[in-house]
C-alpha cells in the first residue's frame, strides 16, 4: 500500500519544484528517476519473492521450516518431500488429469471461439447486432447466479460427476473468447481475401477452415494460453464435480495436501506440490510472454 | 406471418428469410455459443430463480414457499455479515489494485524507466498462478509462530500478528494482501497497453507546454483511459463480489474466527453444497448477482456517459 503513496508524493514534489525554482529542473529528473526505479524494484521484489519462498520451502524439512530464524537458502529434503507427497496424493496422475482437461478444453474453446468471432466479424446476417449484444451481456453475469442448478444439471441429469466432460464442455464457447476473436479478425483479416475466395468458388466452410484459420495461428497462441491457464487454475468447478482422489485436477489435489492423514500438516510437502503445480504455468508464461500480453490486451483495449 | 398480414411485411419477411438462409453458415458458426449458453448458462439462471421460491434438499419433492427464502435472507445475520465482509475486502483491496496499477503503468511507461519488459513480467507472474497455490504459499508466509512475515515484524521490533486468532480482526487484511498481490499486475498490464495506445503527440505537446508529470497523468492519461478503467472496474466488481478460492483455502468454509472471512460465495457454497438448502442458496445467488449487475450498470452509466461527453 506504500506504492500509490510514494508515487503521489513524487508527483507532487515535481509540480512544486518545477513551478517554483527553475534551478531545480536539472537534478529533479534524476531524483524522480531514482525514486521511480526504487519503487518499481521494490514492487517487483514483493511480486516475485513468494515464488522464491515457495521453491525454497519445497526443499526443506518440517524441522527446518519450523525453526527460528527462518532458513533463506534451499535445504536438502527435496527428495524426501517428493516421496512423502506421493503417499498423500497420486501427483502425476493428477498432473496428467490437469494437462488432459486443460488441453482438450483449450482446443475445443479455440474452435468455437474462432468460429463465433469469425461469424460476428465477417457476416452481415439478420439479428447479428442483438445476438452480439446478448453475448456481451453474458459477460456481466457472475458464475454464482446459476451455480446451484448448474450442479444439479451436471450431477443428476447429465451424470457427469467424476467425468471430465463437466470441466471441458460447459465453458468451451466463452463469450470473452468470441469477443476477443472478433476483434482480432476484424483487424487482421482483409475482407477482400474472403471475397476473392468466394469468387474462386470456395465453399463457405472451406474459406474459414482452409483460408482464414491458418492466418489465425498467432491468435490461437495468444488466446489459447489465456484459456489454458484459466482452466489449469480453476478450482470451484473441479471441487464440486470431481469426488475421487485419482480423478482430481491439481488445484483440488493441492487442497488435499494440507492434511496428511499420517503425519498431519507438512509445509515442505505442501510447498513441493504447489511448486510442481505452479512451475508449468510459470514456464509457459516466461516462454510466451509476448503472446500472453497480446492475448490480454486485445480483449481489453480494442473494445 | 399470418394470412391477414399485408403484402409489404410479407415480402419483407420473405426477404428476411432469404437473407437468413443465405447466411446459414454464420448461424452455424455462432450456434455452439448459444447452445452451450442455453444449457449451462441461461437454463441454470432461470431455474435458480424458480428454486429461490422453493424449498428443496435435492431428494424430497420440491415445495413452494413463496417469498420465504427472501424473507429469511433479510433477517439472516450471517448473510449480511458475509455481504459486509465481501464488500469490505473488495473495496479496500481495489483501491491499491486499481489506482496503484494505474500509477505503476504510468511510471513503467514513462521515459525514466529502463527494463520495461522485466517489470511487466515480474508484476505479471502472480496472475498466472492458481489462486489455490497462492493461498497455500501465503498461508506459510502468514504462519503465526514461524511465518516469514512475523519474523520480519519481530526483527524490526514490531509485535507478531496472530493472523487467524483473536476476534478474527486480521483475517480480512490477510485476504486483502493476497488479493492485491495477485491482481495488481493484471490491471497494470491492461492499463499499460491502454497508455501505449495514447497518441504520443499529446505527450509531446504537453511537454512543450511545460506540463508536469502529475498534470500529464491527471489531464491526459486518466481521461483517455476511461473506457479501459470501466472495463477493469466491471471485471473487478464481478471478481471481488464472487471471491471464493482464497478465503476457502485460507480460513475454510466457516470463514474463520467470528466468520470474519466468510464471503457471500462461501456462504452460498455452504448452504448449497454442505447443507443442501438449494432453495435458500438460490435466493442468496440471486440477491448477490442482482447487486453485481446493478453496480456494473451503475459503473457503465457513470463512466460510459462521461466518456461520450469528453
Amino acid at each position: 500500500m506504500t506504492i500509490p503513496d510514494n508515487s503521489i508524493r513524487a508527483g507532487a514534489a515535481s509540480t512544486q519544484t518545477t513551478s517554483a525554482a527553475p534551478v531545480h529542473r536539472r537534478w529533479l529528473p534524476m531524483v524522480q528517476r531514482a525514486l521511480f526505479n526504487a519503487l518499481l524494484l521494490l514492487g517487483a521484489f514483493l511480486s516475485a519473492f513468494p515464488f522464491y519462498w515457495m521453491f525454497v520451502l519445497a526443499t526443506q524439512s518440517t524441522q527446518q521450516i519450523y525453526s527460528w530464524p527462518p532458513h533463506f537458502l534451499p535445504g536438502n529434503s527435496l527428495i524426501t518431500n517428493y516421496q512423502n507427497m506421493l503417499t498423500v496424493i497420486p501427483f502425476w496422475r493428477n498432473f496428467f488429469n490437469s494437462v488432459f482437461v486443460a488441453t482438450t478444453h483449450t482446443v475445443l474453446a479455440l474452435l468455437f471461439c474462432s468460429m463465433g468471432g469469425y461469424a460476428f466479424a465477417m457476416y452481415r446476417f439478420p439479428g447479428r447486432n442483438w445476438l452480439f449484444a446478448v453475448l456481451l451481456a453474458t459477460l456481466m453475469i457472475p458464475w454464482m447466479a446459476g451455480i446451484v442448478p448448474w450442479f444439479i444439471l451436471i450431477s443428476k441429469w447429465l451424470h457427469w460427476i467424476n467425468r471430465y466432460e463437466a470441466l471441458i464442455i460447459p465453458g468451451a464457447a466463452s463469450a470473452f473468447g468470441i469477443f476477443w476473436m472478433r476483434q482480432y479478425i476484424q483487424e487482421s483479416i482483409p475482407v477482400e481475401l474472403i471475397d476473392a475466395a468466394r469468387i474462386d468458388g470456395c465453399p463457405e466452410y472451406t474459406i474459414f477452415f482452409r483460408v482464414v484459420a491458418p492466418l489465425l495461428l498467432p491468435a490461437f497462441a495468444a488466446l489459447g494460453i489465456l484459456i489454458f491457464v484459466g482452466n489449469w487454475n480453476a478450482f470451484l468447478g473441479p471441487l464440486l464435480v470431481i469426488q475421487e482422489k485419482i480423478m482430481y485436477t491439481l488445484p483440488v489435489a493441492l487442497s488435499l495436501l494440507r492434511q496428511d492423514p499420517k503425519r498431519g500438516f507438512d509445509a515442505g510437502v505442501l510447498m513441493f506440490g504447489t511448486s510442481l503445480a505452479t512451475l508449468p504455468m510459470l514456464i509457459v508464461f516466461l516462454l510466451a510472454t509476448r503472446q500472453f500480453m497480446a492475448g490480454l490486451t486485445i480483449g481489453a483495449i480494442k473494445g | 406471418m399470418t394470412q391477414l398480414a399485408t403484402a409489404v411485411p410479407r415480402r419483407r419477411s420473405v426477404s428476411l428469410w432469404r437473407e437468413m438462409r443465405r447466411n446459414w453458415v454464420a448461424y452455424a458458426y455462432i450456434a455452439p455459443f448459444f447452445i452451450l449458453f442455453a444449457i449451462f448458462g441461461a437454463f441454470p439462471i432461470l431455474f435458480s430463480l424458480y428454486l429461490s421460491f422453493q424449498q428443496w434438499n435435492g431428494i424430497s419433492p420440491i415445495q413452494f414457499v413463496g417469498l420465504e427464502n427472501y424473507a429469511r435472507l433479510l433477517a439472516d445475520r450471517l448473510f449480511w455479515l458475509s455481504l459486509w465482509n465481501t464488500v469490505f475486502i473488495g473495496v479496500i483491496a481495489h483501491i491499491p489494485i486499481l489506482f496503484g496499477a494505474l500509477v505503476l503503468a504510468f511510471i513503467v511507461n514513462s521515459s525514466l524507466i529502463r527494463w520495461k519488459q522485466f517489470y511487466r513480467a515480474a508484476y505479471f507472474l502472480p496472475v498466472v498462478t492458481a489462486p489455490v497455490a497462492v493461498a497455500l504459499v501465503f498461508g506459510t508466509l502468514y504462519g503465526v509462530r514461524f511465518g516469514l512475515i512475523n519474523w520480519v515484524l519481530t526483527t524490526v521490533g514490531l509485535p507478531a500478528i496472530d493472523w487467524w486468532g483473536g476476534t478474527g480482526q486480521w483475517i480480512k487484511p490477510a485476504i486483502i494482501i493476497l488479493f492485491i498481490w495477485r491482481w495488481l499486475g493484471w490491471n497494470m498490464i491492461i492499463y499499460l497497453a491502454g497508455i501505449q495506445g495514447i497518441n504520443p503527440e499529446l505527450y509531446e505537446v504537453a511537454a512543450i507546454d511545460g506540463a508536469s508529470l502529475r498534470q500529464v497523468f491527471f489531464h491526459i492519461t486518466l481521461p483517455l483511459l476511461r473506457p479501459i478503467i470501466l472495463f477493469t472496474l466491471v471485471l473487478s466488481t464481478v471478481g471481488a463480489m464472487t471471491i471464493f478460492d482464497e478465503p476457502y483455502m485460507l480460513v475454510g468454509v466457516t470463514g474463520g474466527a467470528n466468520n470474519a472471512g466468510l464471503t457471500t460465495a462461501l456462504y452460498l457454497y455452504n448452504n448449497a453444497f454442505q447443507f443442501a438448502h438449494f432453495g435458500y442458496a438460490s435466493a442468496i445467488a440471486y440477491v448477490v448477482s442482482a447487486i453485481i449487475v446493478l453496480v456494473s450498470v451503475f459503473n457503465i452509466r457513470v463512466f460510459g456517459r462521461s466518456q461520450t461527453e469528453a
